[in-house]
C-alpha cells in the first residue's frame, strides 16, 4: 500500500538530517504535514545559526575587526547563493526582509506610493494569500488605484480566458501567487507575465510556496519582483527575500529609513545607499540570513527538480487515498497542475475538530481559512483541513493521516 | 595588522601622489563610502581619449588614501580604454596586501570615483556590480 516510487530522494537519509522529525507526539510517531505553514530545519541550518552566535556574532558592514568581517562575509555569501538559486542577474537584486509579507509590503509602499495614481489598476487573483491582497488594498486606498481580480475556476485554477480583458492600459502591476497555499495550484506565471508585459504592467510573484518546492528562474519567468520566506524552505524564521529587477529597484524610493540605507545624511535631507542596502535599514537578521544561505545549499544539493518530482508522486498517492474515504472532499486541480498541498473537509465535521483528532494521532496539519478568506468564500467552505508535504514527507505519514481520518469519522459519526 | 600596513601603504598615505584639485577638470566625481562616511574625489583632465592629468582629494582611511594615490600614478597618461578596463583585481594587486570583505569598500572607493568619472566622459552607465 505504501510502495510508491520515489527514486530521486533517499528519504531515510533526508529524514536523518532533520532532528525534530524523530519524536513521538501523543504516543504516535510525529507525522509533520504542515510544511506549507513552516518547514522543518536540517541540522546543517541549525548548526549554522549556533555557529554564528557562538563563534562570530557581530554587526555587519561596520566593524573592521575580525568578527564583523567574518559575519559580513558570511551574510554576503548567503546573498550570492540565493541569487544563484533563483537565477538573479546580480546579488545586488537580493533584498533581505523578514518574510514574504514584508517583501510585498516593501514593493506596495516604495514602488506603489511613487508610481500609482487615481485610475491606475492593480491586477490580483482571487486565490491570493492575505499577504498579497491586504497590502494592495492599503496602497489602493492611499493612491486612488483600483483592484481587479483574476477569477478562480471550479477546479481551483486561475480562469485565464479573460486575462486580456482584465489587463488594460491602466494596469500598472500584476501581483499573483506562483502556487496556492490552499489548493496547491501552480499558476502559469510565464504566460501571465507575457500578457502583462504586452500592456506595460510590472509583475510581482508571491513565491512563498514555489521557491521552496521547485525551480524558480526569475529571468526565464520574465517577472519583475519575487517575494519569498526563508522559514518555508528549510531556513530560519525572521528572514525573507525580495528579488527585484535592478533598474526598477534603483528607481524606487526607500521603504524604511535608518542606518545602513543612507549615503549622505544632513539634518534635513539624505541620499540613499546603493542596492541592496537602500532597502535594508537597520541591523538585519544576520544569523538567519546566513542560515538561509545554508538552507539553499542543502536544497540545491538534493536538487529542486528531484524534490518537485517526489512531492508530485506523493501528492498523487495521497489524493488517491483521501478520495477513497467516504464523505471526504478534497479541493484543487489535478496532480499535474499542483504541488504538495491538499485541502479537504470531512462531511459534518469542522476542520478544527478534524485537526484536533489528527493531533491525537501524531499528525500535524493546519485547519482554518489559511489566510485566504476570499478564496474560502469561493470554495463555499468557511474552513478546510490542510495536509502539506515536503522533501522529508513519507508515504507512511500519508497512511498515518488516512488511519487518523478514519478514527475521526468514527468519533463524529 | 603588520600585514595590512606595509611600508608602501604607509608611504602613499603620508605622501599621497597627485593630491589636490584641478582648476578645470574634464570630469570630476566624488564617491562616498556610506559605511564610514569617507569621501574621495577624482578630477580628470582628458585630452585625445587619454588621461592627461589626474588629482584626487577627500578624506579617508590609510587604505583608501593609498589605493587612490596608487591609482593616480597608474592611470596618468593611459588611454580611456585602458582605464575603463581597470577592475577590483588591479587595485588589490597595486595594494599587494590581503583585504578583507569590509575593507574592500575602502580599497575600491578611489576606483569607483575614477571609473564613474571616466564613464561619464565616455557617456557610459556605471554599474555598481563592477565592485563585487
Amino acid at each position: 500500500m505504501t510502495q510508491i516510487a520515489t527514486p530521486q530522494l533517499d528519504l531515510a537519509r533526508i529524514r536523518a538530517d532533520f532532528p525534530i522529525l524523530h519524536q513521538q507526539v501523543n504516543g504516535h510517531p510525529l507525522a509533520y504535514l504542515d510544511s506549507t505553514a513552516s518547514s522543518q530545519k536540517p541540522a546543517l541550518v541549525i548548526d549554522a545559526l549556533t555557529d554564528y552566535y557562538r563563534r562570530y556574532n557581530a554587526n555587519v558592514h561596520r566593524g573592521v575587526y575580525q568578527l564583523s568581517e567574518q559575519a559580513t562575509e558570511a551574510m554576503e555569501q548567503a546573498r550570492h547563493k540565493i541569487a544563484r538559486f533563483i537565477n538573479a542577474r546580480s546579488p545586488r537584486e537580493i533584498i533581505f526582509t523578514r518574510n514574504t509579507t514584508e517583501s510585498i509590503n516593501l514593493v506596495a509602499n516604495a514602488w506603489g506610493r511613487a508610481n500609482l495614481k487615481p485610475g491606475d489598476r492593480i491586477l490580483l487573483s482571487e486565490m491570493e494569500h492575505h499577504s498579497n491582497l491586504v497590502p494592495w488594498q492599503i496602497i489602493a486606498q492611499a493612491t486612488g488605484a483600483e483592484l481587479d481580480f483574476i477569477p478562480v475556476d471550479g477546479d481551483g485554477r486561475l480562469a485565464l480566458d479573460d486575462l486580456n480583458t482584465l489587463l488594460t492600459e491602466q494596469t500598472r502591476l500584476v501581483a499573483v501567487t506562483h502556487m496556492s497555499n490552499v489548493l496547491g495550484t501552480i499558476n502559469p506565471i510565464a504566460a501571465i507575465a507575457q500578457a502583462a508585459k504586452a500592456v506595460g504592467a510590472l509583475v510581482l510573484v508571491d513565491g512563498a510556496q514555489s521557491v521552496p518546492h521547485f525551480t524558480v528562474d526569475v529571468q526565464a519567468l520574465g517577472i519583475d519582483f519575487l517575494a519569498f520566506s526563508g522559514h518555508k524552505m528549510c531556513g530560519p524564521t525572521g528572514i525573507g527575500v525580495l528579488w527585484g529587477r535592478k533598474s526598477i529597484l534603483q528607481a524606487m524610493p526607500p521603504f524604511l529609513g535608518g542606518g545602513s540605507m543612507i549615503s549622505r545624511v544632513e539634518l534635513r535631507q539624505s541620499t540613499w545607499h546603493e542596492l541592496p542596502h537602500k532597502f535594508e535599514a537597520g541591523t538585519p537578521a544576520i544569523g538567519e540570513a546566513i542560515g538561509l544561505g545554508y538552507a539553499v545549499d542543502y536544497l540545491s544539493q538534493i536538487g529542486m527538480d528531484a524534490i518537485h518530482q517526489a512531492e508530485q508522486q506523493l501528492t498523487a498517492y495521497a489524493l488517491e487515498r483521501l478520495d477513497a474515504i467516504d464523505g471526504l472532499q478534497t479541493y484543487g486541480p489535478a496532480v499535474a497542475e499542483r504541488g504538495g498541498v491538499i485541502s479537504f473537509n470531512l462531511d459534518g465535521v469542522h476542520a478544527h475538530d478534524v485537526a484536533a483528532v489528527l493531533d491525537q494521532h501524531g499528525v500535524a496539519v493546519r485547519a482554518g481559512h489559511h489566510c485566504c478568506q476570499p478564496l474560502m468564500n469561493i470554495l463555499g467552505a468557511p474552513a478546510t483541513t490542510r495536509a502539506s508535504f515536503y522533501l522529508y514527507t513519507t508515504p507512511e505519514e500519508v497512511d498515518q493521516l488516512v488511519v487518523a481520518l478514519e478514527k475521526c469519522k468514527a468519533i463524529f459519526s | 595588522m603588520d600585514d595590512l600596513y606595509q611600508q608602501n601603504i604607509l608611504d602613499h598615505w603620508k605622501h599621497p601622489r597627485n593630491s589636490g584639485r584641478l582648476d578645470s577638470p574634464t570630469v570630476s566625481y566624488e564617491a562616498i563610502n556610506p559605511l564610514c562616511g569617507d569621501k574621495l574625489r577624482f578630477d580628470l583632465l582628458i585630452e585625445d581619449e587619454t588621461v592627461k592629468d589626474v588629482l584626487f582629494s577627500g578624506r579617508g582611511c590609510a587604505i583608501s588614501q593609498a589605493a587612490a594615490s596608487m591609482l593616480t600614478e597608474e592611470v596618468k597618461g593611459k588611454s580611456l580604454a585602458e582605464v575603463r578596463s581597470l577592475g577590483k583585481a588591479d587595485v588589490l594587486e597595486l595594494l599587494g596586501i590581503p583585504i578583507g570583505y569590509s575593507r574592500l569598500k575602502c580599497a575600491l572607493l578611489g576606483l569607483k570615483a575614477l571609473k564613474v568619472g571616466v564613464y561619464t566622459a565616455i557617456d557610459e552607465e556605471w554599474d555598481e556590480d563592477e565592485l563585487l
